[in-house]
């Protein structure tokens, strides 16, 4: 196996807010190979964004780190300076968020806006240069050569999403964050973009961390996936593995809450209560006040902690019991 | 026909949108283009499209949210046990019809008035049209609350909607329609915002109650996965126009129109396995051809799956 | 029913609002300055009533208590410099007097003698703590006073205000039409007026007292911008799918207006209201300052006198005659709109910090 491109271990961060602290992330480790595609699937609220943020040193300013490291190409990130910070952004690791495609400045062409992304990094690039490798991404995530010229409102949503798309491969990262970069969209436009992000790995060899909370667009995507709730990782593993042998009752929730339509229309199965706040400390379990399976032999009480139940799948100790 | 509660004829809402401040050309937005269907009696019928395709708009007019341009909406009276026109509806009928048609939008927490408590919220249905004594108000309400799952309900009653959760919410929206016991809700992407644990609670919910209420539902979603878990029919609609229509395995293992087929190839199937087929069609071209044959037939290809009769091959491109 | 879902409302969010609105060290700030001023105005006629305070020495109006100062009679010399005095303008001394000058009032005297004479306006002493006027009145109790104008005027007239454009914003937007169009252009046309000219020309014809002026500058607030800002505000929440259920319900337009619309710009409108307390203090200020008002005592009446009995320019020797009032109205125009900032930061969770 290669070394890993990625890497983050035991990483805690929670928000100083009014009403006390929230444990945003809890504990987390995982590694992203290059080349490999990594989905981050949870609820709202579970803190999947708060890691991406975190990723990038990108975290608001009332978030504390209280534990663990994040390396990029074996570079510790926590803790490095602005300046630094800036450079292994988008050269190193970019994203797009959901609500991006909104983010463009709606006075200034979109090819343009590009161009002042890339001057930053590129200082020593002619703007010829920078042009041509902008209509070149523009033609690879499925958008016209002309589309440079055109201000942000004269494009449709999906399209604003492309050139999004094309904004956070401009620097040449090794690794694109994508954070719900469909959500707002339809499904249409959703599986045109899907697609064009697919393309664009293959083509450049690059790693993707997608967050999701859909879980059918996670199976699409990933190689590997990891399953949050509460600020920790549940269940994490190969894609095809966890969903053909789940293991844990909130992975094997998930799954059964989602409709198809493709195979027998079945019963879904929806899950009793909330998601817990995250304001409140939990001790132990997270889930279990949730669990179909309480009453089998885990234990409430028992901290959550990953166990390795097949090769490279893991498990919350949790679901050790059954 | 008695058994239909509802009969949509040559629907057509149009919007005019001046083109710019100044001039006095008029664009005329096509939203909803002559559209017709029938709900049946304790049916739900799915209408499924992209954004922008006129599912909001069919509902609203549906609800005399917005007026109609042109067309005909009939409505089963069950105090006069007649289908009666919304054109020629009287006082009488209009109360009778605001009692007994509802929707539940999208958005629950734009839904529900935030300076409300969730019992006042829930009663002013039933102050606006003056059914029962002021206790008889407060046990339905205390009913209804336990109809939809906030149990128990005194808990609920004094609190306000920021005070309990989005799930929470949409079942408040819920026993707010359902407290009048209406023949029809319209349903406006209710679940698209919650999360996917709650989801299904809430369309089961939903479900239930359709059952036991004797309850239609109109479902509009964009998802059809959803609309396959929820729908006994789904009308697929595109650019204010309705393509195909057909109950749902039949639309979905069997569909006509090339929209459809591009619409349920790009739903994402939740199996790593699964190599999902792709179908491409150019939008540009399906656009112009719908534009150009304006006086449409649906055909009925049987078991009443109806369809639009494009020449289906003209507009199939190769991915 | 609406009532008692107020009170209950109020009660929850005043709770939780002012926990937010703690946070904001702006609007904390200005809400002491605020609370100091309306201490200031209640002390007053309690001290009056209680007795601690004589009417006839320390009423802000018609009070007069004299100090008495003894000083020697001097005969100033004609040529300087002399044993005493180095140079003309050192004659007479601070403790003397010229006896030329009590000449010229025809007052007996002789050289050598101390005469006993008023110090008008005095300075700060224990028994004035901000001195007199040239009157011989107390300033403090004046400032005291001119808190209790300031605040009838800015309450009534921001009421009066936020009274009108709430209700003409909020019918603007639920009816449109004829009606939108009219109130649109006549919040442009009170735009556009210039208040000060304004109101000068009506003070022209008519003595304004203190509350007409207050429904005169609540009036022009009410048409003026703040109809179409609570217009913007109320189009926003006639759109929440919460209006289209009660619409669907058959719920009436009063009904939709009152129970549904008008509860969810109220917020905006209290904003509104304090911020304009802010400017109805400051025109109060500058029409007092132009004798343009016909009310007994004012900060801007103070400031009035002290500049036409000419000791505005004087520098700081008569500082008691002028900073007080100044200070007052600067620091309670500023406390409202601090507030305002405060209640701002409550208002619009976009500015709120997490």
């Amino acid at each position: 196996m290669s070394k890993a491109l990625l890497e983050v271990k035991n990483l805690s961060m929670h928000y100083d807010t009014m009403e006390g602290n929230v444990d945003a992330v809890k504990n987390i480790s995982f590694e992203v190979n290059s080349g490999e595609s990594f989905g981050l699937v949870g609820e709202s609220g579970c803190g999947k964004t708060s890691v991406a943020m975190t990723l990038l040193q990108l975290q608001p300013d009332n978030s504390v780190i209280t534990q663990g490291s994040i390396k990029l190409d074996g570079k510790e990130l926590i803790g490095l300076s602005e300046n630094d910070l800036r450079k292994v952004r988008w050269d190193s690791i970019s994203i797009v968020f959901q609500g991006a495609m909104n983010a463009w400045n709606p006075v200034i062409k979109i090819g343009e806006q590009i161009r002042e992304a890339m001057r930053e990094h590129y200082p020593e690039n002619t703007k010829q240069e920078n042009m041509n490798k902008i209509i070149e991404l523009f033609r690879m995530v499925g958008l016209d050569e002309s589309t440079t010229d055109r201000y942000p409102h004269e494009l449709s949503g999906g399209m604003k999403q492309r050139a999004v798309i094309a904004l956070a491969l401009s620097c040449d990262p090794k690794i694109i964050i994508a954070d719900e970069p469909t959500t707002a969209l339809d499904v249409v436009i959703q599986d045109q973009i899907l697609n064009e992000i697919k393309k664009v790995q293959d083509l450049l060899g690059l790693s993707l961390i997608y967050i999701s909370h859909d879980i059918a667009v996670i199976a699409e995507m990933t190689d590997k996936i990891a399953v949050m709730y509460a600020g920790s990782i549940v269940e994490m593993g190969p894609t095809k593995d966890v969903f053909k042998n789940p293991i844990h009752s909130y992975t094997r929730a998930l799954l059964d809450s989602t409709p198809s339509i493709r195979g027998e229309k079945k019963k879904l199965k929806s899950l009793d209560g909330e998601p817990p706040s995250l304001i409140n400390k939990i001790e132990g379990c997270s889930f279990a006040p949730r669990c179909p399976n309480r009453d089998t032999e885990c234990n409430p009480s028992e901290h959550m902690r990953l166990v390795e139940v097949n090769p490279d799948h893991f498990a919350d100790i949790c679901s050790q019991g059954k | 026909m008695a058994d239909n509660l509802i009969e949509v004829r040559n629907l057509v809402k149009h919007f005019e949108v001046s083109k710019s401040l100044f001039s006095r050309n008029k664009k005329i937005v096509k939203a909803v283009d002559g559209i017709s269907f029938d709900i049946k009696a304790g049916e739900t019928l799915g209408l499924v499209g992209q954004s922008g395709c006129g599912k909001t708009t069919t509902a609203r007019s549906l609800c005399l949210l917005d007026p109609k341009t042109s067309g005909n909406i009939n409505f089963y009276n069950p105090d006069s046990q007649n289908m009666e026109s919304f054109d020629n509806i009287n006082e009488d009928g209009l109360k009778t019809f605001r009692r007994n048609i509802q929707m539940i939008f999208q958005d629950p927490y734009e839904s529900l008035n935030p300076r409300w408590t969730i019992k006042d919220i829930i009663k002013e249905p039933l102050d606006i049209h003056n059914i029962g004594s002021l206790s008889e108000r407060e046990e339905a309400i205390i009913e209804i609350l336990r109809t939809v799952g906030l149990t128990p309900p005194e808990n609920y009653l004094g609190r306000y909607p920021h005070e309990i959760s989005g799930g929470q919410r949409q079942r408040v929206s819920i026993a707010r329609t359902l407290v009048m016991k209406p023949k029809f809700v319209v349903c406006d992407e209710p679940t698209s915002m919650l999360d996917v644990s709650i989801r299904i609670s809430i369309m089961d919910l939903m479900l239930n109650l359709a059952k036991e209420l004797e309850v239609s539902y109109l479902y509009i979603t964009h998802d059809l996965a959803v609309a396959r878990y929820m729908c006994n029919r789904i009308a697929v609609m595109f650019n204010g126009k309705i393509v195909e229509i057909a109950e749902t395995e039949e639309l979905l293992q069997n569909p006509i129109h090339p929209y459809t087929k591009r619409l349920i190839s790009s739903i994402p199937i939740p199996d790593p396995s699964f190599n999902r087929e792709k179908y491409l069609i150019n939008f540009d071209e399906l656009d112009k051809i719908i534009s150009n044959n304006p006086d449409e037939k649906m055909v009925d290809i049987g078991g009443g799956h109806f369809v639009a009769t494009h020449n289906t091959k003209e507009f199939f491109i190769e991915s | 029913m609406e009532n008692e879902n107020f009170d209950r409302d109020i009660k929850a969010t005043i709770k939780k609002n002012w926990r937010l609105f703690k946070q904001s060290r702006l609007g904390m700030t200005g809400l002491g300055i605020v609370v100091f001023f309306g201490f200031l105005s209640i002390l007053q006629p309690l001290l009056f009533l209680t007795g601690i305070w004589d009417e006839g020495i320390y009423h802000p109006v018609v009070g007069y208590d004299a100090e008495k100062v003894g000083r020697t009679i001097v005969e100033c010399p004609t040529q300087y410099p002399t044993k005493e005095y180095q140079q003309e303008g050192d004659c007479p001394r601070v403790d003397e007097v010229n006896i030329r000058y009590l000449k010229a009032f025809n007052i007996e005297g002789e050289v050598g003698e101390i005469y006993e004479s008023n110090v008008q306006p005095a300075p700060p002493s224990s028994r004035h703590i901000l001195g007199t006027d040239s009157l011989g009145r107390d300033i403090f109790s004046q400032i005291m006073e001119g808190s209790q104008v300031a605040f009838v005027l800015g309450l009534i007239s921001a009421i009066i205000g936020v009274g009108i454009s709430t209700l003409l914003g909020t019918a603007a937007a639920f009816y449109g039409g004829v009606l939108d169009t009219y109130l649109m252009r006549q919040s442009d046309l009170v735009l556009m007026l210039p208040t000060l000219p304004f109101l000068f020309i009506i003070s022209a014809f008519a003595e304004l007292q203190i509350w007409h002026l207050a429904v005169v500058l609540g009036t022009i607030g009410g048409l003026g911008g703040s109809v179409i800002t609570v217009k913007s505000q109320a189009l926003q929440v006639k759109v929440k799918p919460f209006v289209d259920s009660a619409r669907i319900t058959g719920g009436s337009k009063r009904r939709i207006m009152f129970s549904h619309i008008l509860p969810n710009v109220a917020p905006l409108a209290l904003l509104f209201m304090v911020f304009s307390v802010t400017g109805a203090i400051a025109s109060e200020s500058v029409l007092s300052f132009l004798g343009l008002l016909n009310i007994d005592m004012s900060w801007g009446i103070m400031i009035y006198l002290a500049q036409a009995e000419g000791f505005i320019f004087t520098g700081l020797k008569y500082w008691w005659l002028i900073l007080p009032a100044g200070l007052s109205v600067t620091l309670l125009a500023g406390g409202f709109y601090l507030v305002g900032r405060g209640l701002d930061d409550v208002f619009n969770p976009r500015l709120r910090r997490r």
